[in-house]
């Protein structure tokens, strides 16, 4: 399996997961929707998995790619709990500008 | 009989616990009846005691009921150690605190806190009975305290009026600055000899030389406690103020056990006494130094009890004086006689104040023998007995002081019997200005005049039966009549004084004695009855030498002034400037100063999401770059 990688270096893929993770972090911390910032975590989230599968490769280890499959069960779990409570937030609400959730403060 | 030993203590303890819980719900003959019950039965076993230990072939026993202390070296067991000399204590105590409990149950019959009283006398029962059948220093001292504390609860058992509580206050400081000088022998005594069992302590001292410093240090400290327990100089000045309490207590703590709890344990370690001549000879001076002191005080006291305590701390004196000369056993035979002769006076005085209507000004009473029959016939036994006629209890034994201090020294011999004079006079002084002459109290008082009731009387007879006859287990050689206390105790005290006065010795002081008494007798009834002198009333005391014994040479002022008032300014410049000012500023500002830091500490809860996940950002960096430092 070490053919891919002799094609694509791995400092490709490293590139791509860090550019991806950066637009991620950018987007949950400029964003003002909350769906904008639930995607911008799966962008992240999907930034390692790509990374994590580049390594398994490159070390012939299938640990990466079982961790890969974890974080992404995860991923859904969180995402499900995430929009049931942006949906509840949205009903009280009536937006979803993270802006305007600001109750619990002093 | 073995089996038994330990119901002694337990039988007060059980009355006090039940009378304790049941308090407010028991009558007060039921609360009195229960406690002497306890009493009684202890009683019982002590004669069972007494009789075996009688038969010549009886060893001391030790009895132990439990492994108390056990820590490396130390190894301290609860264990009582039943031989003659604890035989004799253990009677004193439950014989005459049973005559006492029964004549408290007339005496407190109108108190309502009775049970209270009933509970406390049969806790100091049970703290006395551990103090003389201890067989180590600890199970002793845990005695001696608990009769302390009990005597301080008596003490200020009319715990509303706040003079008793001081006199309860006193009498337990006092008696805990003894204790410390107690304490420290006892350590001298365990890092000398490894262990405080009276059996291995006495066995190891007899390895000792003669004056040997350690064994004198022991001696002193241990005397120090007894100066605080037996009211010698200069730790007295409780007593006096002790007869706030019922007059009970004072019959039974204050005359009869507690303050015989020093002597008791010089007796008991007559071992180390002997060792130490140097030590023996400050117990005879502080001893015969109290006697003739307390004894000039009492001449000028005007309130019954008063006159009785000075007689008790002077007599005290008598005690430690045959102790210090080697007299071991005259001691203790002291001890008895007083017990009997003192009790007796406590008792017959609080039958003169009940039936006085509370009064103890003797200046208000007089003539009290026509109303007053029983109490009468038995205060007079008492007084003689104290005072010295033969063939009353008190001549024997205080004969015998008189003997064995001029063996030692004439001085001595001569001051003790100037203090026996000093002791007729101020006795025969209460006695004619009490019974005699005409009656100077209120026609209120005059009205109420009765007899005291059965429970009041009774124990005042059996003890003046006791005052005459106790002196004949003791008589001196010349009588030609076996001296049976001196027998019984010659197992205990080990280096026993053998000395035989001379004959015409014995004859010239017995002779001189009784006429000396006989002219005190009728001097004094002249000055009291015949020409009527009455003491001074307190603002008429002449200036001088009078009005500095009448106020006791104001030796209570000067301790206030040396000791209580500088003690005083000490704790409340602490109180003001460490407690209130450092301590107290330091706790109540916690809560202030949490306060603050929260209020400062809140502006980070912006409710903005942004910001938050802003220093999420920020500290996930921080640990990135702190684990690729590391």
């Amino acid at each position: 399996m070490n053919s891919i990688l002799s094609v694509v270096p791995i400092e490709y893929y490293l590139g791509l997961a860090a550019m991806l993770f950066t637009i991620g972090v950018m987007g949950v911390l400029f964003r003002r929707n909350a769906i904008i910032v639930f995607m911008c975590i799966e962008l992240m989230l999907n930034a390692v998995n790509l990374l994590l599968t580049a390594f398994s490769t490159m070390h012939g280890d299938a640990g990466g790619q079982v961790m890969v499959f974890f974080i992404m069960a995860v991923a859904a779990a969180e995402v499900a709990v995430g929009l049931a409570i942006l949906v509840m937030i949205y009903n009280n609400l009536r937006s979803v500008d993270i802006n305007e959730m600001n109750k619990l403060k002093w | 009989m073995h089996q038994f030993i330990w119901l002694i203590p337990v039988f007060p303890l059980v009355g006090f616990i039940i009378i304790g819980l049941l308090n407010k719900r028991l009558p007060v003959r039921l609360s009195g009846g229960i406690a002497s019950a306890a009493v009684f039965l202890s009683f019982l076993i002590s004669l069972g005691v007494f009789r075996e230990v009688q038969l010549p072939t009886n060893v001391p026993e030790r009895i132990v009921l439990f492994n108390w202390i056990s820590a490396g070296d130390l190894n301290i067991d609860f264990a009582f150690l039943i031989d003659r000399l604890s035989a004799i204590m253990l009677l004193v105590v439950t014989g005459v605190g049973f005559l006492i409990h029964i004549y408290s149950i007339g005496y407190m019959s109108h108190e309502p806190d009775h049970p209270r009283f009933f509970a406390y006398l049969n806790l100091f029962i049970f703290f006395m009975l551990l103090l003389v059948m201890g067989s180590n220093f600890i199970v002793m001292f845990a005695g001696w305290e608990g009769v302390g504390l009990c005597s301080y609860l008596l003490i200020g058992f009319w715990f509303k009026n706040t003079d008793y509580n001081n006199a309860a206050k006193k009498a337990f400081i006092m008696n805990r600055i003894g204790d410390l000088g107690f304490l420290l022998g006892v350590f001298l005594i365990f890092t000398t000899f490894g262990t405080v069992s009276f059996k291995e302590v006495f066995e190891g001292a007899k390895q000792f030389s003669s004056n040997d410093p350690t064994i004198t240090a022991i001696c002193l400290l241990l005397f120090v406690g007894a100066i605080g327990k037996s009211a010698q100089i200069p730790l007295y000045t409780w007593l006096p103020d002790a007869m706030a309490g019922p007059t009970p207590v004072s019959a039974l703590i204050h005359a009869a056990t507690m303050v015989t709890a020093g002597i008791y344990m010089v007796v008991r370690s007559n071992v180390l006494f002997a060792l130490s001549p140097y030590a023996s000879e400050i117990v005879a001076i502080i001893g015969l130094a109290t006697a003739f002191f307390a004894a000039t005080i009492g001449l000028k006291q005007n309130d019954i009890k008063k006159v009785l305590a000075y007689s008790t701390v002077s007599q005290l004196g008598y005690m430690f004086v045959a102790l210090g000369v080697g007299a071991y056993d005259t001691a203790l035979f002291h001890v008895v006689t007083h017990a009997f002769f003192k009790a007796l006076l406590f008792l017959g005085a609080g039958s003169v104040i009940h039936a006085m209507s509370g009064e103890q000004d003797i200046r208000k009473m007089g003539a009290l023998k026509g109303k007053l029959k029983i109490t009468h016939l038995t205060f007079l036994i008492g007084t003689l007995a104290i005072a010295g006629l033969p063939p009353f209890a008190g001549f024997f034994s205080k004969d015998e002081i008189l003997a064995a201090a001029h063996e030692h020294s004439l001085s001595m011999f001569t001051l003790l019997s100037i203090t026996s004079v000093l002791t007729a006079v101020y006795m025969f002084r209460l006695y004619w200005l009490v019974f005699h002459g005409n009656f100077r109290g209120s026609e209120h008082q005059k009205s109420h005049l009765h007899e005291s009731p059965f429970s009041m009387t009774i124990p005042l007879i059996v003890l003046a039966v006791l005052a005459t006859i106790g002196g004949f287990m003791g008589m001196p050689e010349i009588f030609h009549a076996p001296h049976y206390l001196k027998e019984f105790m010659s197992p205990i005290i080990w280096k026993p004084i053998h000395h035989v006065a001379s004959h015409t010795f014995e004859y010239t002081l017995i002779g001189t004695s009784i006429v000396l008494l006989l002219v005190i007798i009728y001097a004094t009834h002249t000055i009291y009855v015949k020409r009527q002198m009455l003491p001074d009333a307190d603002e008429n005391i002449p200036a001088g030498l009078p009005k500095l014994v009448a106020n006791k040479y104001y030796v209570d002022e000067i301790y206030h002034a040396i000791i209580t008032k500088p003690l005083d300014a000490i704790s409340s410049f602490f109180n003001t400037y460490i407690e209130k000012g450092i301590i107290d500023k330091l706790v109540n500002s916690t809560g202030p100063a949490l306060q603050g830091l929260s209020g400062l500490l809140r502006f980070t809860q912006t409710g903005n999401i942004g910001s938050y996940i802003f220093s999420m950002v920020i500290g996930i960096i921080v640990i990135l770059l702190l684990t690729l430092m590391v």
